[in-house]
This record gives C-alpha cells, sequence and structure tokens, in this order.
C-alpha cells in the first residue's frame, strides 16, 4: 500500500492543539493558589521545556522525515541557541552575581579574566542575542551542510558525522578557556529583559511565547513542505540520483531544509534555556540528540504533528519513570525504541493513518489490476 | 573530426574500473537530429558509455563533446542543464509523488531550490503537462501516486519526464524491459515520434524492438565498437554474429 506523506490538515491541528494548551496552562498558573484549577509553578516549567523539546522534534523531523538526512547530531543547534540565550541572560546578570562584578559574569571573575572576551559583546541586547541564537546554529548548519552534500555523504555515513560534530562541541564548549563557563556552563540567571524569571507572570508568558513559536514553526514547515520546494524534497530523498540528471542539485535541495531546521532547533534551545534556567555542555552530549530522534520515531516521522506528539509523550514519560524509577529510564526509552521500530514502524501518527478509512491518494490492487489491463 | 553536424561526439574514450575496461579507446558520433540504437551483449559497456556522457562517471582519457562542449568537466545536473536526458534501465520515478507532480518537476525551467519554494503553477505548464500525459497516454493516472503504476507505465512516465526536460539529446536505456509485445510496438512508435524533434540513442537488447525503430545500429563489444550499419547490415556481420552467439 502507497500513501502520500505530503502533510496535510495535520499540522493545523497540532499548531491550534499546541496554542490552546499553552494558554490554558499559563492562564490557569495565574489564578490564585486556592483555586481547584490552578496550575502550580514547576508543571508551566515543564510544559515549556517539554515545546522546546518539540521545536526540536520537528527540526528533526523536517530534515530525516522529509529529506531522508538521519540527523544524530541535532541537539548541537539546538545547544548553540541556548548558549546565545544563556549569554545575554548572564549579562542581565549585571552586578547581581556572587562576586558581585559589573563587568564579567561570576565564572570570568573566577578564572581571573579581567576583561570580556571580544564574542561576547552585543550580548547585553536581547534581540541581538536572539538573532544569534538563528545566526550561529544557521550559519553552523550552512557550512556543515554545504560540505557533507555537496561530497555526497549521506546515510549512515552523514549520521556519524553529525555526532561527531556534537560531540566535538561537547568536549570544546568543556573548556574553560572557551569562555562559555566550561562544566558548569551558565546559569543563575535573574530575569529577561527586565522581567523576574522567577515570578509566576514572566513563566507564563514565556510558555505562551514557546506555544506560539513552535506553532508558527509547524505552520511555517507546513507552508514549505507544500510548496513545489517540498515536492522536490520528496523526489530528492525517494530518488536523488533521478533529481541530479533532471538538473537540479539535491545539495542545494538538501542544504535549504538542513539550515531551516537549524534554525528552528536555535529557536528552541534559546527557548529552553530560559525556562529550564540553565544550558552546559551536557546539551551537546549525543544522547541528547539521539533521545530526540526518538521522540521523532515514536510520534511518527514524515508527519508534522507526529514529532510533536512524540517529544510531549516521551518527555512526560520520562518525568514520571525518573521520578519513580530514575535508573531504569534508559532502558525503558530503549526498550520504547526497539518496539517502535519493530511494531509502529510509521510511530503513532502511522496507528492514526491505519485507522483511518482509505484516501485519494491510496490504491487498491484491484484497482491497479484493471488500470493496467486498459492502459497500453 | 567534429564536424559542424555532429551533435555527441566520443572519442577513444576509455574507462577502467578496478582493473576492467569497461570502455576501451569508444569512438562515436552522433549526427543533428539522429536516432541511433545500441547494441551488444552484456558487459558491452553501454551503460558505462550512457554514465560517462551524463557525468556519472569520469573517463580516464579520451574527448566527450555535446555541441561542442566537453562533457567530462561537468557533473550531472550541469550536463542535464546543457540538454541531455537520460532514462534508466529501471525505471527510476518519484514514487511517493504524483504521476503530475513527477512531470512538473521535470519540466524544463528554474532549477534553484530557493525559486521552487515560490513557485506557482502556470497555465503554460499545466498545457505542457497535459499535453505529455496524452502522448504518454498517462491521462487517467495523472493524480495517482507514481508508485502504484504497472511497470509499463513507469516505464512511459520516465519518458514523459524526458519529454517535459525537453532535451535536445535523450538517452534512453532499455525502455522495453518487462513490457508486452504491443507496449514494446507502442514505445517504438512513440520514440520514432520524439525523434521527429530530438535527437535519442537507445541501448536495448530487443532486436525487434530495434527493427521496428527501423535505425543505424551500433554494436558494441568489450568497451569498442564491433560494427555499425542498419539492422539487416549487422546482422549479416560474420563478427556479431559470433560475439552474441559465442564462439
Amino acid at each position: 500500500m502507497i500513501r502520500a506523506l505530503l502533510p496535510r490538515a495535520g499540522a493545523d491541528w497540532a499548531a491550534a492543539g499546541v496554542l490552546a494548551g499553552g494558554f490554558l496552562l499559563a492562564l490557569l498558573s495565574l489564578l490564585p493558589e486556592t483555586f481547584m484549577l490552578h496550575v502550580p509553578a514547576f508543571a508551566v516549567g515543564l510544559a515549556g521545556k517539554y515545546l522546546a523539546y518539540a521545536i526540536l522534534a520537528l527540526a528533526v523531523d523536517l530534515v530525516w522525515g522529509f529529506a531522508g538526512i538521519l540527523t544524530l547530531g541535532h541537539a548541537a543547534f539546538f545547544a548553540l541557541g541556548g548558549y546565545a540565550m544563556g549569554m545575554y541572560l548572564m549579562r542581565e546578570i549585571g552586578s547581581r552575581g556572587v562576586y558581585g562584578n559589573p563587568n564579567l559574569p561570576d565564572f570570568m571573575v573566577f578564572l581571573s579574566w579581567d576583561h570580556l572576551p571580544w564574542y561576547w559583546f552585543g550580548f547585553s541586547h536581547l534581540p541581538f542575542a536572539l538573532l544569534m541564537a538563528l545566526i550561529v546554529p544557521g550559519a553552523l548548519a550552512g557550512c556543515f551542510g554545504w560540505l557533507a552534500f555537496r561530497s555526497r555523504v549521506s546515510g549512515v555515513y552523514l549520521s556519524i558525522i553529525t555526532q561527531a560534530l556534537t560531540y566535538a562541541l561537547m568536549l570544546a564548549f568543556f573548556r574553560n578557556d572557551m569562555g562559555f563557563g566550561g562544566n558548569n556552563g551558565l546559569t543563575d540567571f535573574k530575569d529577561i529583559a527586565g522581567a523576574d524569571l522567577h515570578h509566576a507572570g514572566t513563566r507564563a508568558v514565556l510558555l505562551a511565547l514557546t506555544a506560539i513559536v513552535l506553532a508558527a514553526s509547524l505552520l511555517a514547515s507546513k507552508a514549505i513542505l507544500r510548496s513545489r520546494y517540498g515536492e522536490l524534497l520528496i523526489a530528492v530523498r525517494d530518488a536523488e540520483s533521478r533529481t541530479r540528471f533532471i538538473g537540479y542539485r539535491p545539495e542545494h535541495i538538501k542544504l535549504l531544509i538542513w539550515v531551516f531546521s537549524a534554525l528552528i532547533a536555535g529557536l528552541g534551545g534559546a527557548l529552553y534555556v530560559i525556562q529550564v534556567g540553565i544550558i552546559n555542555p551536557g546539551e551537546f552530549a549525543p544522547g541528547n540528540s539521539i533521545e530526540a530522534v526518538i521522540w521523532v520515531a515514536v510520534g511518527g516521522r514524515g508527519t508534522l504533528w507526529g514529532p510533536v506528539l512524540g517529544a510531549l509523550l516521551v518527555n512526560l514519560g520520562k518525568t514520571l519513570f525518573t521520578g519513580l524509577l530514575p535508573e531504569l529510564w534508559l532502558y525503558a526509552l530503549g526498550l520504547l525504541f526497539i518496539l517502535t521500530t519493530l511494531f509502529l514502524p510509521r510511530g503513532l501518527a502511522g496507528l492514526w493513518h491505519a485507522a483511518k478509512p482509505a484516501t485519494v491518494a491510496e490504491v487498491t490492487p484491484e484497482m491497479s489490476a484493471v488500470d493496467s489491463e486498459a492502459a497500453p | 573530426m567534429n564536424s559542424p553536424s555532429s551533435l555527441l561526439y566520443l572519442d577513444a574514450v576509455s574507462v577502467t574500473f578496478d582493473g576492467f575496461r569497461a570502455l576501451n579507446k569508444l569512438s562515436l558520433v552522433l549526427a543533428h537530429g539522429e536516432m541511433r540504437a545500441i547494441i551488444g551483449p552484456n558487459g558491452a559497456g553501454k551503460t558505462t558509455m550512457m554514465d560517462v556522457i551524463t557525468g556519472k562517471t569520469r573517463p580516464d582519457t579520451g574527448d566527450v563533446l555535446f555541441r561542442g562542449v566537453d562533457l567530462t568537466r561537468m557533473d550531472e545536473p550541469a550536463i542535464a542543464r546543457l540538454g541531455i536526458g537520460r532514462k534508466f534501465q529501471k525505471p527510476t520515478v518519484f514514487e511517493q509523488l504524483t504521476v503530475h507532480t513527477n512531470l512538473l518537476l521535470s519540466l524544463k525551467g528554474k532549477r534553484q531550490a530557493f525559486a521552487a519554494l515560490f513557485a506557482r503553477p502556470t497555465q503554460e505548464e499545466a498545457a505542457r503537462i497535459d499535453a505529455i500525459l496524452t502522448r504518454t497516454r498517462l491521462t487517467p493516472h495523472a493524480d495517482r501516486l507514481a508508485g502504484a503504476l504497472s511497470h509499463g507505465q513507469k516505464q512511459w512516465l520516465e519518458i514523459g519526464m524526458l519529454l517535459g526536460q525537453d532535451p535536445e539529446l535523450l538517452l534512453v536505456d532499455e525502455p522495453v524491459a518487462g513490457m508486452t509485445d504491443s507496449e514494446t510496438m507502442q514505445t517504438a512508435d512513440l520514440l520514432r515520434d520524439i525523434n521527429q524533434t530530438h535527437s535519442v540513442v537507445v541501448v536495448e537488447h530487443d532486436m525487434e524492438f530495434v527493427r521496428a525503430l527501423g535505425v543505424r545500429v551500433t554494436v558494441l563489444h568489450e568497451g569498442s565498437v564491433l560494427a555499425e550499419g542498419s539492422v539487416e547490415q549487422v546482422s549479416a556481420n560474420q563478427r556479431v554474429v559470433e560475439v552474441y552467439l559465442g564462439r
């Protein structure tokens, strides 16, 4: 049975659901604590974190589900976006740090640095940091993708290189000399654009913002995939050499979605760090990228709403599971991945499609038999 | 030499894979508007020759000129944009896209990824697709996924995609493999029809089909040209008979 994997209404519903859910939780968290429906602060923080992860899952799915590039290093783009935002939040602390130095973040004072490294300039401005949360992952993805796709590196080799990329970044960010806080990373954030990060109102706004960014990413991705470019992407995914002999350059086609995906991931990372309150080199760990791939696999690659659902469900599961049996979580995650691969190759989205009645694009064997007799 | 009437010009082209000489000083000249059939036993170098012309394989030595342009320095998309289209032995179409979209993507036009992001279907494109659908008898299947077509229909869709690309030269690798007799004859008609406006090189095993095309035949053997002439001439050639029947 063959079915088109082009996005249909699923992305709209997912965007609407994310917005409704995000705003509802945000509003309920503002109710006085005595109300029954009051949502506690930790739940708002968790929801914001899950939605940021869902943005990463969407980014992974764009390249894996629609371009056939299995990325095992996408958390690198997420973490770079996170660091850009973390740098701004560090600068926002100002003289309220432990050492009270108005010009230098605490860790630099601790390392006896006497001035700010050049690459920290500009990060005291939120718009600049947001721009960097897009530009840095985008530029890295651009360079990496241009080299890899141009050399026609694909399949498992490309996956390994993406893994190496994030691993190399992790090792680099662990070094104190890099000027990003080394092992401890960036933390102890106080406020964002003057608003107290620990205030319930700020957290509610951040959750709503994350929901808006995720919904907008979903709709933008849908628009891209429904354009002629989206069709080309499917063509490249399924028969790359054919596109080449028609005169297309698959490396350019792949590069475009790859960079777009990195931009989304970077934005997701920035939103993640504001709400989680810390960014350290552990975010580059290869395991994080692999987890993102699992969310997508569980939710259903090649649909836009599947990865969002997968990210939310698996992370909810992780929160519950690690509360009960922390040391068993990795085994449970591994088992989940194996079971999904074996029994749900198209994830939860595949279950949904299987339950729905036949669509126009579907062709039953009887139909094609009749057709081939009638045709030349 | 490279006379003005020659469209494709191969001279002393050699390709070696791990010591195996796939092409051995192959020379071939195709005139503007000509259709040529290439035959030869397995391993004669037919597909390698196509690979060299389309930029998939770089020759070790020799010249490959198309309209006087050196093809050995260009990659596949550049050669395709220059005006050479190729149909593969195994039909390769975009199975997850509809027949209509398959044709749309192959239509001659902009090839930039960014331009495709904002491309809107035009009247002209629709008209061209309709014409190709009619010509390849795929009109009733326009909205079906290409992967759901029968083998013969996929072959025709791929030829249709070549028509959409509208190249000056079409390289067609075993177009009737897996087709019924009547489909084979219809394909021969289609190719003769295409030849009215395009130059064509057809690689084929099926001698009935080659006879039906009624064009000049080049016989390849061990990477070089063994014989060239009409179907009757090459069939009568003692060396060709030996190669095909074994010594």
